[in-house]
């Protein structure tokens, strides 16, 4: 289509959605900020004056401190055996010959479009004291472990939601990667190992690391899998807001913390834009 | 590249287990004819399936969802067309800026979105309602239809287009008869995107929803959070079912992997 | 004042001018090649008439009518375009029926039409098929019929013929000239193969960064290029430099002290001058029975001619010689090389181009 027909042409077709989007994405997170700000007292609510405490009281009380430490260490267990197991994954997938390959790329990605609390109770099911890990275990001979309501259940169960995202930006630096390199590699010398690990790794590495800060992300701010797994002792970080809100009602307290979320968020999205920046200087020069 | 090996597929195996795993179970306790959790071994029942219909708060959850997602799918659409074609076809200031802005419910958390909308609800009377829920779901699924849209309009051969104004259509007649149904696998393949996010979402609804408007994924959060029983299983059954046809019809129009994982 | 009239037509993106200084008439019914290597600027050229690029300078008129400032929607003309832009999601005769469709003709007359053009292109039997059922030929003439039905006043062709393969192409240059003739549309066709231009126009454009360089019948531009590079462009070309030694039309050009018998030419003595001799115009004859003697040093095979280098005194030679049935004389033979004077052309050499002063 010819450029200027008139340049009033796409401002009046964003507009609809640009004016909802100013209207719904960036007045509601200024608010929220805002409202982290407000003081909250228990018997009246919510006043209208200001002040640090609530983010004081986040980064020092224990009961906070420990809630974020259990967030971040779970989220950095999930993305580690996301990569351990997502990244060989994704490499034996992209070996593999059509029609098995686009079967079970579709196996592994098919399950995002259920929905989390499906597949959390799934989970649930299984690591229940009465469920099928138990029923297995005690069949063998193992007494029964208990794993639900644990750190681990919640780990497990965020490693089976976050894998898809681990795989797909493996895989598809993977497709990237002409297959005669790595088969080069071999007709010059190098051992399969060496091969994968001078040749096909390096290529991988944005994608894992792509895939990394996505999974961290997600783990951190999950919602349904450490409120169904993980019950009322285990909390985290998304359960914690929850509970600020809908329980204890200091609404102020519940924004500070989603706030952190949001703010830890951006930090990882602007540290890996950074990183792709450096990277893609070095390389193309 | 060379074949897999045994400890690949193994491994592999294992992998695929695990991911199905969870699904499967449902699937499989969901037709159980015991009051517990169980694997039918003898014989299947419907009983949990019928045991839906006796509780009528989630049957009209579902109707909630079903509403919900088809309206805000629907609504996506309606805004990310036009700004799709805006966004990819003209150079205009800002450009750039409203693209990620429309793209940033993807990277903001649902848990902050939800947080977010609650506060602004409040704010402005609007806790409750069932149209501001649909509002919210918009925000949350929009992006998931525009970039399909961007991808179908860069994808597409543009001098089709041209050939069409030099035999004489107008700029809206080109958008008709010719644009409009070279992007269609993309506006379809985003509708049923949006559709399915919106009909599995829970973190932000949860934050949203009032005991008339709850959705069926807050509802079985909320239920599973009490009792743990096979009516779960049922309704996990069919949302897994209807995500399942969801999938092959996305499949078959336009490529599963490609909507998920992106054009190469 | 022709039918289309370019009247130093041009286009300049910053500081980047694609297009300079374009004048052109062309008949009613005449077939004109623009013809360049890439970047020339002649594909621009032809989206300002077609009216998909807006001119920065000058003036495009159809039959006396100023169309420089006309959308493309209503400029009316049959435009091919390289990728052939068929609309996928429309049968073969819905694509032809597209431009009628726009016209508002009435369906009878419209399914009338796209028959006969549909028969004129040779594609009646594939009319419900869609684009992506068919071969690339076939998907040519598609664009084709789509272009001529709804009877344009100039058909503009953009490298119509560059996604077919080799064999095709040949053919489809000749089926093209065809459809032209008996349509009778003014045509335009863009094309950086000098081959498809020559064969089939009755004018070729050379275009040498976004100017035209000449004008000319495809016969005339290969026997009278007006630079070197169109004498390399459009043919092949032996080029030597030379030194003309004597006083004007009694001298004659020397290189490397051997004297070339050459066409009617006056040049100071002294001036440095550039020889053209086309391969075909060499005749190979056995030692001493020509005019320069030489060495064989290379012999390819092309099946209807034979291609030799022959190492001389006065530099390296192309020979081309038809195939007459006997194989020729091989690599390391002794040979001589002979030519009618008229053939040998020689032009002054300017310090700076290098090109015809």
């Amino acid at each position: 289509m010819s450029r200027a027909r008139s340049a009033l042409t796409p401002w009046l077709l964003v507009s609809p959605g640009a004016l909802l989007f100013l209207a719904l994405v960036i007045v509601p997170l200024v608010l929220t900020v805002i409202l982290s700000f407000h003081v909250y007292d228990h018997g009246t609510g919510i006043k209208n004056e200001f002040t640090f405490a609530h983010y004081l009281a986040v980064v020092t009380d224990d009961y906070y401190l420990g809630i974020f430490l259990r967030t971040l260490r779970v989220a950095a267990l999930t993305t580690l055996l996301c990569a351990l197991i997502g990244v060989p994954e994704a490499y034996i997938l992209a070996r593999m010959r059509d029609p098995w390959r686009s079967v079970f790329l579709l196996v592994i990605i098919g399950p995002l479009l259920v929905s989390v609390v499906v597949r959390a109770f799934g989970w649930s099911m299984l690591l229940g004291s009465t469920g099928l890990v138990n029923q297995a275990l005690e069949a063998v001979g193992f007494g029964t472990v208990k794993l639900l309501y644990t750190e681990t259940a919640i780990v497990i169960a965020l490693v089976h939601v976050m894998l898809p995202f681990m795989v797909i930006p493996v895989w598809t630096s993977l497709q990237k990667l002409d297959p005669s390199v790595e088969a080069a590699a071999w007709t010059l010398g190098a051992s399969r190992f060496t091969a994968l690990r001078r040749v096909v790794m390096p290529q991988v590495s944005m994608g894992m690391l792509s895939g990394s800060l996505i999974v961290f992300g997600l783990s951190a701010s999950a919602f349904a899998i450490p409120g169904l797994l993980g019950g009322r002792r285990l909390k985290m970080a998304a359960t914690l807001v929850y509970d600020e809100f809908m329980h204890e009602l200091n609404w102020p307290l519940g924004a500070t913390i989603a706030i952190i979320v949001l703010v830890a968020n951006l930090i990882i999205m602007l540290a890996y834009n950074r990183m792709v920046e450096a990277r893609a200087r070095r390389t193309l020069g | 590249m060379q074949k897999n090996g045994p400890i690949a597929l193994a491994f592999h195996t294992l992998v695929v287990a695990f991911v199905l795993a969870p699904l499967l179970v449902i699937c499989l306790v969901a037709f159980t004819p015991e009051n517990t959790l169980s694997i039918p071994t003898t014989s299947f029942s419907l009983r949990w399936f019928r045991e839906i219909f006796v509780h009528p708060d989630f049957v009209a959850s579902f109707v909630n969802s079903l509403w919900l997602a088809t309206l805000s799918a629907t609504i996506a659409i309606a805004l990310a067309v036009p700004a799709g074609l805006a966004i990819d076809r003209y150079d205009f200031p800002g450009r750039d800026g409203l693209n990620a802005l429309f793209l940033s419910p993807l990277i903001i958390p649902h848990l902050v979105l939800g947080v977010a909308f609650l506060r602004l609800f409040a704010l402005i009377g609007a806790t409750g309602s069932f149209t501001w829920l649909v509002v919210s779901h918009v925000i949350i699924v929009t992006p998931y239809v525009l970039r399909l849209v961007l991808a179908a309009l860069s994808g597409m051969d543009r001098s089709a287009e041209q050939a069409a104004m030099t035999l004489g259509a107008s700029h809206w007649t080109v958008f008709r008869r010719v644009t409009a149904p070279m992007i269609l696998p993309g506006i379809t393949g985003g509708w049923l995107l949006a559709f399915i996010n919106s009909f599995d979402e829970l973190t932000m609804s949860i934050f949203v929803t009032s005991p008339a408007t709850v959705t069926l994924p807050v509802r079985m959060y909320m239920y599973a959070t009490e009792s743990i029983d096979p009516m779960m299983a049922a309704v996990s059954a069919l949302m897994i079912a209807l995500t399942a046809g969801a999938m092959l019809v996305l499949d078959r129009a336009f490529g599963l992997d490609k909507i998920l994982v992106g054009q190469k | 004042m022709g039918f289309l009239t370019l009247a130093s037509l041009s286009k300049v993106y910053g500081d980047h001018a694609a297009v300079r200084d374009v004048d052109l008439s062309v008949a009613k019914g005449e077939f004109v090649s623009l013809l360049g290597p890439s970047g020339c600027g002649k594909t621009t050229t032809l989206q300002m008439i077609a009216g998909l690029v807006e001119p920065t300078g000058g003036k495009i008129a159809l039959d006396g009518r100023d169309i420089t400032r006309e959308k493309p929607n209503t400029r009316g003309l049959g435009i091919v375009f390289q990728s052939y832009a068929l609309f996928p999601h429309m049968t073969v005769a819905q694509n032809v029926a597209f431009g009628l469709e726009m016209r508002k003709v009435a369906r009878a007359e419209r399914d009338e039409r796209v028959k006969t053009m549909l028969g004129l292109v040779h594609l009646a039997q594939l009319a419900d098929r869609y684009p992506r059922q068919l071969s690339g030929g076939q998907r040519q003439r598609v664009a084709i019929a789509r272009a001529l039905v709804i009877v344009p006043p100039v058909l503009l062709l953009d490298e119509p013929l560059s996604n077919l393969d080799a064999k095709l192409r040949e053919e489809m240059q000749f089926e093209l000239r065809r459809i032209q003739q008996s349509v009778g549309t003014t045509t335009i066709m863009v094309t950086h193969d000098q081959a498809e231009a020559l064969s089939i126009s009755d004018r070729v454009v050379v275009m040498e960064q976004g100017r035209m360089t000449q004008i000319d019948a495809p016969y005339r531009l290969y026997e009278r290029p007006a630079t070197a590079f169109i004498s390399s462009f459009v043919g092949k070309m032996n080029r030597l430099d030379g030194i003309w030694r004597g006083h004007g039309p009694a001298g004659t050009p020397q290189i490397n002290g051997v004297s070339l018998p050459c066409e009617q030419a006056s040049f100071p003595d002294g001036q440095t001058v550039a020889l053209s001799l086309r391969p075909e115009k060499i005749l190979l004859r056995s030692q001493g029975q020509g005019r320069l003697d030489g060495t064989i040093v290379n012999r390819f095979f092309l099946g209807s001619y034979w291609l030799f280098t022959v190492e001389t005194p006065v530099g390296a030679l192309s020979v081309s010689v038809p195939n007459h049935g006997e194989e020729p004389a091989g690599e390391g033979d002794a040979v001589a090389l002979d030519w009618t004077p008229v053939s040998l052309r020689v032009e002054a050499v300017t310090a700076t181009t290098g090109a015809a002063a």
